[in-house]
């Protein structure tokens, strides 16, 4: 049998039981790649669920550092005999199974053409330790000490990190130092080491973070000056409500007082959070919250009334698989439409989509800004793929001579100085009208607020003229948005091209790993990342100076593809849908394949047929 | 029909307050309830109380959800901000209103359909969570604006004005509130503004979630025989257990009392809630026993009213989160922006 043989070029996928404590483990494994200048990119697979169901970590070694999701399995490391044969299949062929071997397996279980490493995992543990908790966590650790001798990972690397976990808790320093070496020991002296799979010291980490896209929006709220967070858990946004209350304990508690700059409620539901935000935000406090696709369903009724009333809001949505609960752990693209037009009635709403954790802290951030600018709800659509999961990305970077933009807000003193206010009433002809907090002055710029029609001065009428004087103005600012919204990111092909490609948000890293295969192809695809709504010009002017564009995402319905069609007035003939929405993140290798068949039967470059690396998989 | 300006003349002699304000100063455009409507005695209640309190206009904020009763915000203290937010939304945006900037005073109006029905939720919530508001519910126990369908409040028994018979079970807002920990709870009549002016200026000087369920009947759809909220019925059942005074810390305290009859509640800002006892066997210091003595008058088919029940230590939402003293919305980049070079270090703590 050929075994594969790959160095920095390969993707391990661990089995195991989730609360089984097998989550830090992987991470350390992870991260000690990553250390050694190897980039890395893990994904969490996990079931709604608390403990005994199956969860994967995928980990795919890539030293030309793509990050996406490659597919396949060169390495399994099945931990979970409830998935063992589901898990035993996927394995490339030519490829390797590791699995504690303490019971013995019959023959049948296995496969012929893949190298089977067996590892009495659990007799070693028994034999070490008598607690059953500590047989369970250190078994993990165990695996990676091995894993680590296998695979040419520097034992030292994998130390150091365990000696920064666990700093300053000495008691569980030297437990998992000793358990990672004794499974090191174990690999060395009796498993076929090395594997053909080896990781080998590189350079191109360089100043990367390790980082996740929830905890980097949340610390974009905080960077951004949100004051009022009102959230209600759901998968997979809770972790981002969670880490922002983390950051405020560290950035935002008065050092005098030791009082909080930050009031952060678990509503009693979705409802309650977004009513919270509006009522914050109508207050002049800079508020969010952060949800997912059913939380933006429920939201709905009040955001209409955001959008009408004019109150700012950011509404941080971590999409995942719908509809109704659909796969609430798994990752979609499927809440574009539902954002863009929320509540009833005739509205619109900017959305930004960050296609990493770098842009979800920049874009959060951002988005607050926006929200005070225009005074309407503003969505930042990340998802599970971006949000709950590790990604190597630049370092965060923030201007100090920022200042915030909180928008057309009249003073006290401005009021004195006579300033003409009329909430609604457009003085700078851009569609946003001032607004006044409440308190501000004792006989003027107080206002009436409501969800009702009314007129300029905020007086409540059911007079057509003056409800399509608003309406019209409101698309007013709906254009004026697209001067705050970050810009479109084009990305020519090395030739002038007939075709293009447009994506947005976590399609980005296997977009551009497609491209790649295009590029060494000979096909020329140029490509557009959209990284907001409305479009701008720019956007809808690359569609048009294209024969055809494969408009690519993760759901069924085409739900960007629609948006351009309708807002752009673009022919849906010259806008093909690429689509991938089984809950899994897209990769290279099916945007590859499929725009390639679309190109041949456009009857483009005869294609020859491309393998890169490992195998099956998609 | 804010087009219907109130004449702007007034009495040269009208009373000032302390701020040398008079009730005009108070006031809002004229309603547009129907003649006899409970509601808009409870926004002369308002406005007599705040002018009392020497409340600033333009440091409350008025918050509704929808309905009828909802309406009535336009109708008093236009100096001060407003929201008609969403049917019985309105805790929610309070409390999001409350966190930005707690030195203002915060009110919210709302109604039986409001507030019990699609409302019951974020009523229990704003209540169980402490936040420091004034919040009345306008209960005429019917749907006014769609034309007289039973509200949730609406006692099991009571006829609607078709003549059916309302078969579910009434809910009573104000022991709900004292079950779901609001610490200031009371009860009252629109007809009764002796009753109810008190009742509004302490719960507006309490400082945590104050609730007063205001029996307000509706002259269009709720106040024939049969109905448990008329004006008729009202009158005949009321059993007030307390009359009280509410002393704002700069006034001294004259009134004399026969001893006993007299407890005096002093809370947080200083000032004083002094009940008079009517019902000898009323305690409204304890929860527990309120609730009891409310549910068993009301079995006998009574509505007792009062100062039902009052915690003067009440913590609000503020306290219990460690908010600071000062406003949210007056904090800006140099207090919340972390800098460049705590996000350096963080970045460092990525590798």
């Amino acid at each position: 049998m050929k075994t594969l043989q790959a160095t920095n070029d390969f993707v391990i996928k661990f089995a195991n039981v989730n609360g089984s404590g097998s989550a830090s483990a992987n991470t350390l494994f992870a991260k000690s790649i990553a250390r050694m200048g190897v980039p890395v990119s893990p994904r969490n697979i996990f079931p709604s669920n608390i403990q005994g169901l199956p969860t994967w970590y995928e980990v795919r070694v890539c030293e030309a550092g793509w990050n996406a999701r490659r597919g396949g399995a060169d390495l399994m490391v099945a931990m979970n005999p409830q998935t063992w044969e589901k898990d035993v299949a996927e394995v490339t062929p030519g490829g390797y199974l590791f699995y504690d071997s303490t019971r013995p397996m019959p023959a049948g279980k296995f496969r012929d053409d893949i190298l089977v490493i067996g590892m009495p995992l659990t007799e070693i543990c028994n034999a070490t330790y008598t607690d059953p908790r500590q047989r369970q966590l250190f078994k993990n650790i165990i695996y990676v000490g091995a894993l680590a001798a296998l695979l040419g990972i520097e034992l030292a690397e994998v130390e150091k990190l365990i000696g920064e976990q666990y700093k300053g808790k000495e008691k569980l320093l030297e437990p998992n130092v000793k358990a990672l070496r004794m499974g090191h020991e174990y690999a060395l002296a009796k498993l076929p080491c090395p594997l053909g799979l080896q990781v080998q010291r590189a350079d191109k980490v360089g100043d990367k973070v390790f980082l996740e896209g929830n905890n980097a929006a949340a610390l974009g709220a905080v960077f951004g000056g949100a004051t009022v967070c009102a959230w209600y858990p759901i998968t997979p946004s809770s972790s981002m409500a969670e880490a922002f209350a983390k950051h405020c304990r560290k950035y935002r508690m008065d050092k005098e007082t030791g009082k909080n700059n930050f009031a952060i409620v678990q509503a009693e539901d979705e409802l309650a959070s977004i009513g919270m935000v509006i009522g914050a935000a109508w207050n002049g406090a800079r508020a969010f919250t952060c949800t997912s696709g059913p939380g933006i369903s429920l939201m709905s009724e009040f955001i209409g009334l955001a959008y009408f009333a004019e109150i700012p809001a950011t509404l941080v949505n971590v999409q995942r698989a719908g509809p109704s609960t659909g796969m609430p752990t798994r990752t979609q693209q499927s809440d574009v439409l539902l954002c863009a037009f929320a509540s009833h009635g005739d509205t619109k709403h900017p959305i930004l989509f960050p296609q990493d954790a770098k842009e979800a802290f920049e874009f959060t951030a951002d988005a607050l800004d926006i929200a005070d600018r225009l005074q309407t709800p503003v969505f930042v659509l990340t998802d599970l793929d971006i949000g709950m999961n590790e990604r190597l990305c630049d370092p965060l970077t923030w201007d100090d001579a920022r200042t915030y933009d909180r928008g057309k807000v009249l003073t006290k003193e401005q009021l004195d100085a006579g300033a003409r206010f009329g909430r609604y009433l457009d003085v700078d002809d851009d569609g946003i009208t001032y607004r006044t907090y409440p308190g501000t002055h004792p006989s003027r710029g107080s206002f009436f607020t409501r969800g009702t029609s009314r007129d300029r001065y905020a007086r409540y009428t059911e007079e057509g003229t003056a409800y399509v004087d608003n309406m019209q103005r409101l698309l007013r600012k709906f254009e004026t948005a697209k001067h705050f919204m970050p810009k479109p990111v084009v990305r020519p092909a090395a030739k002038p091209s007939r075709y293009g490609a447009i994506y947005y948000g976590s399609t980005a890293p296997a977009m551009e790993e497609a491209l790649a295969l295009f590029e060494a192809d000979g096909i020329h695809l140029d490509a557009l990342r959209v990284r907001a709504f409305p479009f701008q010009d720019a956007v809808i002017d690359f569609v048009n100076d294209h024969d055809h564009v494969f408009v690519v995402e993760q759901n069924r319905d085409g739900q960007l593809r629609t948006l351009l069609v309708t807002e752009g007035a673009l022919d849906p003939a010259r806008l093909g849908a690429v689509l991938h929405y089984d809950g899994t993140p897209i990769t290279a290798r099916f945007i590859h394949g499929d725009i390639a068949k679309r190109l041949s039967a456009l009857q483009v470059t005869p294609l020859r047929r491309t393998v890169a690396g490992g195998a099956s998989g998609e | 029909m804010t087009y219907l300006a109130k004449p702007k003349l007034h009495h040269p002699d009208l009373p000032k307050n302390a701020l040398g304000l008079t009730r005009r100063d108070y006031e809002g455009t004229i309603s547009t309830l129907c003649a006899g409507c409970g509601h808009d005695s409870i926004s002369a209640a308002i406005i007599q109380a705040c002018w009392e309190l020497a409340v600033q206009p333009h440091r409350v904020a008025k918050l509704s959800g929808i309905g009828c009763s909802s309406k009535t915000p336009t109708y008093f203290l236009d100096k001060s901000h407003g929201f008609n937010s969403v049917h019985g939304r309105m805790p929610s945006v309070l409390t999001g209103a409350n966190l930005a900037n707690r030195e203002l005073l915060y009110l919210g109006v709302s109604g039986d359909g409001d507030s019990a029905s699609i409302g019951l939720g974020q009523f229990a919530h704003s209540m169980r969570r402490g936040v420091n508001m004034t919040y009345i519910v306008e209960n005429n126990g019917v749907y006014g604006l769609t034309k007289g369908q039973f509200s949730a409040t609406a006692d099991r028994g009571s006829k609607s004005k078709r003549g059916a018979v309302n078969t579910d079970e009434g809910i009573d807002l104000a022991c709900l509130a004292m079950q779901l920990g609001a610490s200031y709870v009371a009860r009252s009549f629109s007809g009764d503004k002796h009753q109810l002016v008190p009742l509004i200026k302490g719960a507006l000087t309490h400082p945590g979630a104050a609730f007063i369920d205001v029996v307000s009947p509706c002259v269009a759809f709720n106040n024939h025989e049969g109905s448990t909220r008329s004006y008729d019925y009202v009158r005949h059942h009321n059993e007030a257990v307390n009359s009280l005074d509410v002393i704002t810390m700069h006034k001294e305290i004259t009134a004399e009392y026969p001893p006993g009859s007299l407890q005096e509640v002093r809370q947080h800002d200083g000032s004083v809630l002094r009940l008079r006892k009517l019902a000898d066997d009323y305690d409204s210091s304890s929860r527990i026993a309120a609730m009891s003595y409310v549910q068993s008058h009301y079995a006998r088919g009574e509505i007792v009213t009062g100062l039902l029940y009052v915690e003067p230590d009440a913590i609000d939402l503020h306290e219990h989160l460690g908010t600071t003293m000062r406003p949210l919305n007056e904090l800006g980049d140099k207090e919340l922006c972390p800098g460049s070079a705590a996000l350096a270090q963080f970045n460092a703590s990525l590798r």
